[in-house]
């Protein structure tokens, strides 16, 4: 099996994985990175965002040769003690319910939020329209990404 | 308005029990469930009960440090959080210094530790006040023993006993002395205007862990060792294995074994994605045993059996056929619903080692006894080997009702030797589920003078039919001549408890039909509600639940806040008002045309839950309540073509999204009846108040879900002036 050097968070990681892997289960299986989830594996509910170069993609869809010498960033390399403001706009409108699509939505947010500071409406949703929440705490994603946005630009 | 107890009627000896610990400290164990249930005799002599033995505890440290261990399965409902506010408050500490773990499971003496059907809270309340009230006491007592004061002059707040001198002692100071005394038979509840922590706002206990990623959920469970299984079960309903190949699999790297058990296949591997290549390169033949079904078949025997004379009468009053027969005019419609899957986002997966000695489970399951009993009893093992512990789940929605996962995961551990998570892929989750069976209703109604005098609704459905206490909701009560009939049909697809059964679909049917009902008799729609509700106000009959005083004032509450009859031109307004597991609520739909399309814009809603244990989670849950309900009967649809589910992911299966989902405004009711549950009383109005919008604003009525399915019924008249 090939060998390939990951970036993930800030360290280099070697991996010996069968190239067609996707970096959804190296992070979770073979790196015990457990807080990108498995939603679909066909890249539609955005449950395993995370960001490759500062971009969010869904990691079910993405293959070593994709990722190599490319810089991973997951839930768990966001912030050192959940403090991204990001993760302090979610703690501060309670958004979960069941909670298990939260890391990609926070995510999908912190990508979206470093390119657009001020979006409009229109623009968040648009942004979030890729992430399904099956207990449909939808509202509160919407808020926490407008008080978000807020605290990034102070 | 109720009043509140002041103490209790029943023995705190039958469900509590307290001691000291090891490390110093007073524990108190109390089996929720056994104290929910006043008449339940304790199952084995307490003395001998090992603290093993309750599902709930309240854990005090010398140094004052308060655990409070919650019982429930949290699906995202909120009661690993709201259940302890009501022990803390009782017990008198700041939130701030409780630590909120997820209880020890036991399933060995008890009989219900469930989250379902929206009862944790209804059940939990008056046990866990006594129990709270009860530590406080002995706190209290035993502080009151060292001053050689009378209890009645102590006084406690957030933690500290304070006697009539003014001298203070932590609760953490003598909580050895208080472990070391009787239980108190009678304890002083507090009033409602005394809550400090029940009405405030506190966030999830474990928000910190899930903007962090940590690994809470079953899928992220490991243990030493551990294999993961990918199961191919039959592709379509009614099918057997008749013989299979796996040669290719078992070439696949990583792939460790493969395991026929019943008739499934498990490939173990050592990682998901080995897994789910080597159940891609199983070859299987299958044969059908039983009839192949398709939805065509179901549409056709399901409104048979609405044509037909083979009923169950769930109730009847008076005598419908002559209201008919009378009747100046009679309406008769009927309301037809898909199958639907749960469509967790966690996909359903379970632990299991099963050894010599011990059965180890771990996993999301709302029904964790029954699951492990089924389980002991297939491996023919002794219940008490079980150890069954709890992960956080990642959505319920009725899916982890049924253990068929866990079991799973039991049979292959069992078989292999080994420890191995059963993890479903998406596909698996969505192909072998257990689904919202389809179901129809027809109703019809009687007018006579400009009034109701008979109503008559049939269900016919797949496999099972409506139970409990449904047939007795609203307009039970309110018609002299009522009945409800009941028929299915059984079929080999698999089918149980989607989010408020039966009534996530029938609050669309009966709400639909009381807005045409109103057009029919040229009377104002909210106006026929509350002259139904009239007729059943002082009724004696005790299967009836609803409270017309209570709907009432739900519904002129909703009047009143979403500006009903008062929206300026080219807002539509849809109204319903329902009442489903024990909480009453109303709902109204503001819906607008774009490009001849109706737009759900807003969903004013009301809700009478009686005291409300944690607003802010209170809020999440009727706002996920209404978005899910608008989403499945907007977009949700499943079928079957013999006996094989026709989507499997969400490139075909449409779920609501952020773009669809509309403003939400909810008011909730003051008032000091004991709470009751809202994990589902909000889904089933929703479909019926954007639906009777939908016909406000093109004229057009639904009578299928889910909508999205019949665009030509949801283009308004703009459309084809323009076109």
């Amino acid at each position: 099996m090939p060998t390939y050097q990951l970036n993930i968070n800030g360290e280099s990681r070697s991996i010996e994985v069968s190239e067609d892997t996707p970096l959804l289960w190296v992070l979770r299986d073979h790196l015990n990175l457990v807080g990108t989830k498995y939603g679909c594996g066909i890249a539609l509910c955005g449950a395993c965002t995370i960001h490759l170069d500062g971009v969010a993609v869904r990691s079910c869809a993405m293959t070593m040769a994709q990722v190599e010498g490319k810089s991973i960033t997951t839930i768990e390399g966001l912030s050192e003690d959940g403090t991204h403001p990001v993760q302090e706009a979610w703690k501060e409108v309670d958004v979960p319910q069941c909670g298990y699509c939260q890391a990609g939505q926070i995510m999908t947010a912190t990508a979206f939020l470093k390119n657009n500071p001020d979006p409009s409406e229109a623009e968040i949703k648009d942004a979030m329209q890729g992430n399904i929440c099956r207990c449909a705490s939808y509202t509160r994603i919407y808020k926490a990404v407008e008080i978000a946005a807020n605290k990034m630009a102070k | 308005m109720a009043t509140q107890k002041t103490s209790i009627t029943f023995s705190r000896r039958s469900f509590m029990k307290t001691g000291s610990l090891a490390g110093g400290g007073l524990i108190i164990g109390f089996n929720l469930f056994n104290a929910c249930k006043p008449s339940a005799k304790p199952p084995v002599n307490l003395a001998e009960l090992n603290y093993n033995d309750f599902n709930a505890f309240i854990k005090i440290a010398d140094n004052g440090a308060v655990t409070i261990f919650s019982p429930n399965p949290e699906v995202g409902q909120g009661v690993k959080t709201s259940m302890p506010m009501i022990i803390a408050e009782e017990l008198d500490v700041a939130w701030k210094d409780v630590y909120v773990k997820q209880g020890i499971l036991d399933t060995n003496n008890y009989t219900r530790q469930v989250a379902g059907g929206s009862q944790s809270i209804r059940f939990g309340w008056d046990a866990l006040r006594e129990t709270g009230a009860t530590a406080r006491q002995m706190l209290v007592n035993a502080a009151a023993a060292r001053w050689g004061v009378d209890p009645s002059e102590c006084t406690t707040q957030e933690g500290i006993i304070s006697n009539a001198a003014g001298e203070k002692l932590g609760y953490g100071e003598v909580v050895n002395e208080a472990a070391a005394l009787e239980i108190p038979e009678n304890v002083t509840l507090k009033e409602v205007k005394d809550y400090k922590i029940i009405g405030t706002d506190v966030t999830n206990v474990d928000i910190e862990k899930i903007v962090k990623g940590d690994p809470l959920y079953g899928l992220d469970y490991k243990s030493e060792g551990m294999v993961i299984a990918s199961v191919m079960r039959p592709p379509a309903f009614g099918q057997k294995l008749e013989s299979y190949d796996d040669t290719a699999a078992k070439a696949v790297d990583g792939v460790l074994d493969v395991i026929r058990f019943e008739d499934k296949i498990a490939v173990l591997a050592k990682d998901n994605w080995s897994a789910m290549k080597g159940k891609k390169a199983l070859k299987a033949e299958w044969k059908a045993d039983s009839k192949l079904e398709s939805t065509e078949d179901h549409d056709k025997l399901l409104l048979g059996l609405l044509d037909g004379k083979k009923f169950q009468t769930l109730r009847a009053d008076g005598d419908v056929k002559k209201a008919f027969a009378q009747a100046d005019k009679v309406l008769e419609r009927t309301y037809e619903s898909p199958f639907l899957p749960h469509n967790c986002l966690e996909p359903m997966n379970f632990y299991a080692n099963v050894t010599a000695d011990k059965i180890h489970l771990v996993g999301p399951i709302q029904t964790p006894e029954g699951t492990a009993k089924n389980i002991a009893e297939l491996l023919e093992r002794d219940f008490k080997d079980v150890h069954l512990e709890m992960t956080r789940i990642g959505g319920g929605f009725g899916r982890r009702l049924y253990g068929d996962f866990a079991v799973e995961a039991a049979m292959i551990s069992n078989l292999a030797k080994k420890p191995v998570k059963v993890v479903f892929s998406r596909e698996d989750d969505m192909a072998d589920g257990i689904y919202r069976p389809s179901i129809k209703y027809r109703i019809k109604a009687a007018v006579k003078d400009g009034k109701v005098t008979g109503y008559h609704l049939k269900e016919a459905a797949i496999n099972s039919n409506m139970y409990g206490l449904i047939p007795n909701f609203f307009p039970a009560g309110a018609i002299e001549n009522y009945q409800v009939d009941v028929a299915k049909y059984d079929s080999n697809i698999t089918t149980g408890a989607w989010r408020a059964p039966y009534t996530n679909f029938l609050a669309f049917a009966e709400q639909s039909f009381f807005d045409e009902l109103a057009e029919l008799m040229e009377v104002d729609k909210i106006q026929l509600r509350l002259d139904l509700l009239q007729k059943v106000k002082g009724t004696t009959d005790e299967r009836i639940q609803y409270s017309p005083e209570r709907m009432e004032k739900v519904i002129k509450t909703a009047v009143e806040k979403s500006g009903w009859g008062t929206k300026p031109e080219g807002v539509y307004q849809g109204f319903v008002n329902y009442y489903c597991h024990n909480s009453h609520v109303a709902e109204v739909a503001d819906v607008v045309l774009e490009n001849g399309s109706p737009v759900v814009k807003k969903i004013t809603c009301v809700v009478d839950c009686g005291i409300v244990i944690n607003p802010l989670g209170a809020l999440n849950q009727i706002e996920g309540g209404i978005i899910d309900g608008i989403g499945h009967s907007m977009y949700g649809d499943f079928s079957f073509l013999n006996g094989v589910p026709q989507v499997t992911n969400f490139d075909k299966y449409r779920l609501i999204r952020m773009k669809e989902v509309p403003i939400v405004e909810t008011h909730l009711m003051k008032n000091e009846y004991s709470p009751t549950g809202l994990g589902e009383p909000t889904l089933p109005p929703a479909g019926a108040a954007i639906a009777n919008a939908f016909k406000a604003a093109t004229g057009k009525r639904l009578y299928k879900q889910p909508f999205s399915k019949y665009p030509d019924l949801l283009q308004g008249p703009e459309k084809e002036i323009i076109g």
